[in-house]
């Protein structure tokens, strides 16, 4: 499977994504999939500009992936898919089969939402969310950064919130 | 300007913050403290991290402090980071916004010492020829990119 970390990060293509795990993992494409984003030249403009040369970035909608994942999945190349927010990899999940593993990469502040890590603030939606998608069998777990323990959706939901 | 980086006693020249400075971390509260180290002028620069932020947040940030200082020169870490993106959209609805990647301690020092002046002390970066400035900074700063040894 190329396709080697399947990402929730608000912040979508930046300096952890691209640097971090994009050298960690040796990425050679990122597929990022937004419906807003796929809708937007621009967009995809400040996000192609934003990697290396070398690194392609592909631009779909949550729909595109239902015929699109298998290809990214069978791509000889390592790769790396994003999306914004859990609705979004909620909405991926159930119209693909083959996502095992979700890496919650950065879920930030806002109203509603509770201090899960630095990183990752949920609100009760967001976190039964997470519950049912790992229900279905996905894996999940929190980590910004490669060099970082990979916190299981379990331990996230029930340890202490930490700054 | 994060506290205890600029003296609360007289410093000499003092200047309205020039430009904005944002990235990963600490890293633009470290650039004003080394140029602040080394110029006694820190207060030129306005510093903000993208720690812990959305990207909305990042954006709501920058803008404030643009704003709110009068700035059109912002000074970034990363190509792909966050500030950077942020800027880069804002530049839409701020198109005299001159954005700069790569910054290190060198690049501010130059345009600091690019921007025109008066008896020796920096009074402003008008988006007029604020391109012009942050070009010939920038051209200026990537000689100081050098290796020794090996």
């Amino acid at each position: 499977m190329s396709v080697l970390l399947y990402r929730i990060d608000d912040r979508l293509i930046h300096g952890q994504v691209v640097v971090g795990w994009g050298q960690s993992l040796n990425a050679q494409f990122i597929v990022l999939v937004d419906d807003d984003v796929a809708e937007s030249d621009w967009e995809q403009e400040l996000y192609r500009m934003g990697v290396p040369p070398d690194m392609h970035v592909y631009f779909h909608t949550v729909d595109e992936m239902t015929e699109q994942l298998a290809r990214y999945q069978a791509d000889a190349r390592r790769g790396l898919l994003l999306v914004g927010t859990i609705d979004t990899m909620s909405r991926l999940v159930a119209v693909t089969d083959g996502v095992r593993e979700i890496n919650l990469g950065g879920v930030h502040h806002a109203v509603g939402r509770v201090q899960r890590r630095q990183y990752v603030f949920l609100t009760p939606d967001e976190a039964a969310a997470l519950q049912a998608l790992q229900q279905q069998g996905v894996r999940v777990s929190a980590q910004d950064v490669p060099t970082t323990r990979a916190v299981p959706l379990d331990e996230l939901l029930t340890s202490r919130p930490t700054s | 300007m994060t506290d205890g980086l600029v003296p609360s006693g007289d410093s000499g020249d003092r200047c309205a913050p020039l430009a904005l400075v944002a990235g990963h971390g600490s890293f633009a509260q470290g650039l004003v403290s080394a140029v602040h180290q080394i110029t006694g002028r820190g207060e030129a620069f306005v510093a903000v991290s993208n720690s812990g932020q959305s990207a909305d947040d990042i954006a709501v940030a920058i803008g404030a402090a643009l704003d709110a200082h009068a700035l059109c020169v912002v000074f970034t870490d990363l190509p792909a980071g966050s500030c950077t993106m942020a800027v880069r959209r804002l530049q839409r609805t701020h198109p005299h916004v001159v954005l700069a990647t790569g910054a290190n301690v060198s690049l501010l020092l130059e345009f600091l010492f690019t921007v025109p002046s008066v008896d020796g002390a920096a009074r402003g970066c008008a988006p007029a020829n604020a391109g012009a400035i942050v070009r010939a900074a920038v051209e200026r700063a990537r000689g100081t990119l050098t290796v020794h040894g090996g």
